[in-house]
């Protein structure tokens, strides 16, 4: 197993709220791992945090064998191989779904146009809208919405995706069809961190869930393990109020 | 004093006649004067709105003082000091003199309505495309600034409007567009009354010109994201 993100003691405050504690986490090549915890309990720092979003302040993160600093990284570079899906896609509505699928590779990858076309295309078939490549984004449903932004992120070939609650803006008929596309995703062994609200999703997809609570992870298991035996009274009660 | 000779419907339509050749020629120098300053305008005033909203406390401060000066001072007063002062050291001519003073001037109106246009894009833009790997300037190039000239295309229209009007101090400077022409006209004839208004109208129509292309412009950008 190759490690593809070490994380160590990582501590984030915004002011004088202390919102990551001393978090630990290992994610390795083709590793699945759902994040679960209630609002504010610190996910989506976590997850922007591992693409320098949001900047830590103090602790170690290792992406692929490097110890990442702002200081001396180009964060440019390294958000290349992180893929991110937003919970409100963030779709650029000035460019078609095919334009905003290529506009990354082109302008930051300078791959040549063609190229870039042709990528573009197959991954947008990939997630079901090949026939939406000329598109504005104000016309799709949610759901395309969100399919749209998956194939704009995994347009840049990254080595790991993370995905902050990628349905929890959709209307729940149109949940099905990301995790349909997310699960292929899986399957074809993407690294992935997921934050989510899907239990069900949680369980049947991912290899590891953890569960956060204010800023703390609590606990981290195998997913089966996880939701059929709890061992945390914190993670108990979690899951039996979701669940 | 005649009260009844102040307006002659009859020297009215007879000196829009006579006059049109004169104030044609002086109405393409008003648009030519309108359209250096806005383009110049709107160039310096991308850049004052980028330095507001820069990290870099000294370029925000630089960016307020510069707003600050130039919307507290009369246009008239920028018009003279520029024609008087810098074309003393620079050789400028009255054109020039008078289209980088309205540039200026429109800049830093033009410079609140980008900065206030780039700040109205969601945060979650400027995310999506630093997430891909973008640098900040390409992100701000290819994502941020098309989506905030859309939104400010509305406010700059009204903006170029009022350019257009104020281009009329230039007649002070010696400028012969509209305004500089209807005053030689009327002080030759002394059919002051129907000279200034045969003069409004040519405004009015420009500014009527003006907003129709405005709107089109604006319906164009709404379309291309539908
Ligand atoms: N940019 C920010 N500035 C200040 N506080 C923030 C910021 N981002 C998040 N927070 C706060 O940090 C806490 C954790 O937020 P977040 O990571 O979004 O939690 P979650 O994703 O688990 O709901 C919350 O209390 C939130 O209000
Ligand atoms: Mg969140």
């Amino acid at each position: 197993m190759k490690e593809m993100i070490r994380v160590e003691k990582l501590n984030k405050s915004f002011g004088d709220l202390h919102v990551l504690k001393d978090i630990d986490l290992t994610v390795n090549e083709k590793d699945v791992l759902c994040l679960i915890g209630a609002s504010g309990s610190g996910k989506s720092t976590l997850l922007r945090c591992l693409n320098f979003l949001e900047i830590k302040d103090d602790g170690v993160i290792i992406f692929e064998g490097d110890q990442i600093e702002p200081k001396t990284h180009n964060l440019n570079e390294v958000r290349q191989k992180v893929g991110m899906v937003f919970q409100h896609f963030n779709l650029f509505p000035h460019k078609t779904v095919l334009e905003n699928v290529t506009e990354a590779p082109l302008m930051v990858k300078k791959t040549n146009k063609a190229t870039a076309v042709k990528e573009g295309k197959a991954l947008l078939e990939k997630v079901g809208l090949g026939d939406k490549y000329h598109v504005y984004p104000s016309k799709l449903s949610g759901g395309q919405k969100q399919r749209v932004a998956i194939a704009r992120a995994l347009a840049m070939k990254p080595d790991i995706m993370l995905f902050d609650e990628p349905t929890s803006a959709l209307d729940p008929e149109l949940v099905g069809e990301v995790l349909e596309t997310m699960k292929d995703l899986a399957k074809e062994g993407m690294t992935m961190i997921i934050v989510t609200h899907e239990m069900g999703f949680a369980k049947e997809v991912a290899d590891y869930t953890i569960y956060m609570h204010e800023g703390r992870i609590v606990e981290r298991g195998e997913s089966k393990a996880f939701f059929e035996h709890p061992k945390e009274e914190r993670t108990k009660e979690f899951l039996s109020k979701v669940l | 004093m005649i009260v009844g000779s102040v307006f002659d419907f009859g020297t009215f339509i007879s000196e829009l006649m006579r006059t049109y050749p004169f104030f044609i020629k002086a109405a393409i120098i008003t648009i030519q004067l309108t359209i250096a300053s806005i383009l110049i305008g709107t160039v310096i005033g991308i850049i004052f709105a980028l330095l507001k909203l820069s990290p870099v406390r000294l370029f925000r401060m630089i960016a307020n003082g510069y707003i600050t000066i130039i919307r507290g001072t009369p246009l008239i007063v920028q018009i003279f000091a520029l024609f008087y002062g810098f074309s003393q050291i620079i050789m400028l001519s009255a054109f020039w003199s008078a289209a980088l003073a309205l540039a200026v001037h429109n800049s830093a109106y033009i410079a609140e309505i980008f900065r206030g246009a780039i700040q109205s894009i969601d945060k979650g833009q400027t995310e999506a495309g630093r997430s891909l790997g973008m640098s900040e300037g390409v992100t701000m190039r290819r994502i941020i600034m098309p989506q905030a000239l859309r939104r400010a295309v509305p406010p700059l229209g009204n903006q170029f409007i009022i350019g257009l009007k104020d281009s009329s101090l230039a007649a002070f400077v010696a400028v012969d567009e509209l305004f500089r022409t209807a005053q030689g006209i009327a002080a030759g004839t002394l059919n002051t009354m129907e000279t200034y208004i045969i003069v409004a109208l040519y405004y009015l129509l420009l500014v009527m010109v003006f907003t129709v292309i405005v709107n089109e412009v604006e319906k164009r950008m709404a379309k291309s994201e539908k």
